[in-house]
């Protein structure tokens, strides 16, 4: 059973227009479409990735989920539960079986709490146990994500280094028990040399924990070991998902096939191919109908400007991509 | 293999005086960079390679110390030379720089063609007409249309702005361009198109290209020989091809292991445990010691000299000689998780 569903999920966000701007120059209000009508199911266990380019929506669609960020429309179920529609209450028990891993270890903690009491603070807030298990289950959880209590219990954070604090971030996240993580970009800011063992925690974490994940990136290459499934996005449309390797090495919409040929190899023997698509990524305000994408695909031709095909099955019944061409290409 | 020298660094240092003793940023560096190459140089950050370059272009704060027994650029010494000849004679018009965070370099309120025809006449007697013209050929150079010329820097997007600094470094024809992580924070099909342009460039003039990055796979693809930083020190260099199928050093090793790669399904990626010195204080031994899975007795009393292995393969470590075995024990998960 899927833990997580988003049925036609959209966030718009309106730049309202100056009186001046309206009055005398006649620029009506204008809406930045960041997510629009995204589907997708998260089961129980699974490690889903979401990868495109800065602009996409994905970290819009991952507030979103994490109950930060109200949907414009579409619906948001967790376990048969509606969260775009619950009360305080119940968003506080929601908020409690859904965690976020942040991006920027150097930013996300608390310059002036300990080590111990970061990770504490979550227990404690929402009252989960009496504050003698809140200690145990603290030093668990440090031990589990490799910070020795002795060592680290009483650092700050200033006396850590980024993998170190990222480590902490895990904690803080995972002491919680959630059913769901959603983790944004939690390795960009890393070293090359010690992205790895992060990498390497968290899905074992994943598997001893068992909780879902979300785990959002612009690297394919990163997701590629850590996604069970993973979906393309481009200007707030889902192009793509499927299996992660099927995605990777027999991409279907022509987004993706630009995206994966334009990741680096650390091979000097590879060069990578002269990318088909032209222009660059636009803004998505006030979007022209139908694909986005259509503006730099080398494929479009003008069904592709009437309407957007939501994604739909290719030849494999798990990998789906939205283009109207895909049976031609 | 007899080619010219554009830059020969000879046993480069910086150091920082503080409060808790002396910091040795970078550490007897020596390299050279030839005609029509692109010299690579990795590393993690604070490994030193922002401040070897910085020292470079006399770049940095008053509070730092350079040493070096040997800095010509050309045949040209550049040691000897005094601040002022050194911005007006060298600096743009025989080694340029594009900065890290080129995206942020841009004044914000002079017109983006107005400041390459700034750099241009500070340098050259020209006419603005005449620098205006050269800044419209530049521009074309990288892929940007003329008319774009007299944009703001906001109204550019980070590709552009980074393709704008990289027309301004070309401005001078300088010999030498030194290229400050010049792709990083900028998506993927916008870096594969900015590497792109700048391999046609290198094709078209005869300049010389430093490129300084912590992105193994760029490193891979644009350079043809590539130098690997830590802790100050220049580990190993070697022409491309040699370092990544041949690798000496342990670090090395150890940053080819973890990184990951797209074209490799089920690749096992190991992290170099540890996290990498502070580089504080007065130190004898290796600087990768406390990290490295195959540490010998020698590698704590002093820190090793450079090897020559083959005519550019160099390398900074007592165990060379027993590379390949090394390269076998790297690749098993085992020997990394032992160290510490």
């Amino acid at each position: 059973m899927a833990i997580l569903q988003l049925k036609k999920v959209s966030r718009h966000f309106e730049i309202k227009s100056g009186f001046v701007a309206k009055r005398f120059q006649g620029q009506p209000d204008r809406k930045i479409k960041a997510v629009e009508g995204v589907n997708f199911s998260l089961e129980q266990n699974e490690v889903v990735g979401i990868a495109g380019e800065s602009g996409c929506g994905k970290s819009t669609t991952c507030m979103m989920i994490a109950g930060l960020l109200p949907p414009s429309s579409g619906e948001i179920i967790y376990d048969d539960k509606r969260i775009d529609q619950m009360g305080v209450e119940d968003l506080r028990w929601y908020r409690s079986q859904v965690q976020m891993i942040f991006q920027d270890p150097y930013e996300s903690l608390n310059p002036r709490f300990r080590v111990f009491d970061t990770v504490a603070e979550g227990p404690r807030a929402l009252k989960l146990y009496p504050e003698t298990e809140i200690a145990d289950r603290t030093e668990d959880m440090l031990k589990s994500v490799g910070l020795s209590l002795e060592k680290y219990a009483d650092r700050y954070p200033h006396e850590l280094s980024g993998g170190e604090r990222q480590r902490v971030g895990i904690a803080s996240a995972l002491v919680m028990e959630p059913r769901m993580v959603i983790a944004d970009e939690p390795l960009s800011m890393l070293d090359v040399s010690i992205r790895a063992g992060i990498l390497d925690l968290l899905k074992d974490l994943a598997k001893q924990r068992h909780f879902s994940c979300i785990y959002v990136s612009h690297d394919l290459s990163i997701l590629g070991h850590i996604a069970d499934r993973l979906m393309i996005m481009y200007l707030g449309q889902a192009m793509e998902i499927g299996p992660t390797w099927d995605v990777i090495q027999n991409p279907q919409h022509p987004y993706t096939k630009a995206l994966i040929n334009a990741v680096p190899v650390p091979d000097p023997r590879v060069r990578r191919p002269v990318p088909e698509i032209k222009g660059d990524i636009s803004r998505p305000i006030d979007p022209p109908p139908g694909c986005r994408f259509q503006s730099r695909c080398p494929h479009a031709d003008q069904t592709c400007g009437e309407n957007f095909i939501t994604l739909q099955s290719t030849a494999d019944a798990h990998h789906h991509a939205a283009c109207h061409r895909l049976k031609e290409l | 293999m007899s080619r010219n020298r554009v830059l020969r660094v000879k046993n480069l240092s910086v150091r920082y005086q503080t409060q808790k003793g002396p910091v040795h940023a970078v550490n007897d560096v020596t390299f050279d960079v030839f005609e029509n190459e692109v010299f690579g140089i990795a590393g993690e950050s604070g490994c030193g390679k922002s401040t070897l370059i910085r020292s470079l272009m006399r770049l940095l704060p008053d509070s730092a110390l350079v040493t070096a027994s040997e800095i010509t650029l050309s045949g040209q010494n550049l040691q000897s030379m005094p601040d002022k000849n050194f911005r007006e004679e060298i600096l743009w018009s025989k080694m340029s720089l594009v900065p890290q965070s080129a995206m942020n370099s841009l004044n914000p309120v002079y017109r983006v063609g107005h400041q390459v025809v700034e750099a241009i006449q500070a340098h050259r007697a020209i006419s603005k007409a005449a620098a205006r013209n050269r800044v419209a050929e530049l521009f074309d150079v990288v892929g940007l249309q003329a008319d774009l010329m007299d944009n703001y820097p906001h109204e550019f997007s980070g590709g552009m702005r980074q393709r704008a600094m990289i027309a301004m470094s070309l401005a001078l024809d300088p010999g030498l361009i030194v290229m400050d992580e010049p792709t990083t924070g900028l998506d993927v099909l916008v870096q594969e198109r900015i590497l792109r342009r700048i391999r046609e460039i290198r094709s078209q003039i005869s300049s010389s290209i430093i490129l300084i990055t912590h992105d193994i796979a760029v490193i891979a693809e644009m350079s043809d020989r590539i130098g690997v930083m830590y802790g100050g020190s220049l580990m190993e260099q070697a022409p491309a091809i040699d370092l990544f199928e041949s690798p000496c050093h342990p670090y090395t090793l150890g940053l080819k292991n973890a990184f990951p790669s797209i074209r490799n399904k089920g690749q096992e990626l190991i992290s170099i445990p540890g996290s990498p010195p502070t580089l504080i204080g007065e130190s004898s031994e290796c600087s990768f010691l406390e990290r490295c899975p195959f540490k010998a007795e020698e590698c704590s009393k002093e820190f090793p000299a450079i090897e020559k292995l083959a005519e550019f393969h160099e390398v900074r470590c007592f165990r060379h000689k027993e590379a390949p075995k090394l390269r076998e024990l790297a690749s098993n998960k085992a020997t990394w998780l032992s160290s510490n």
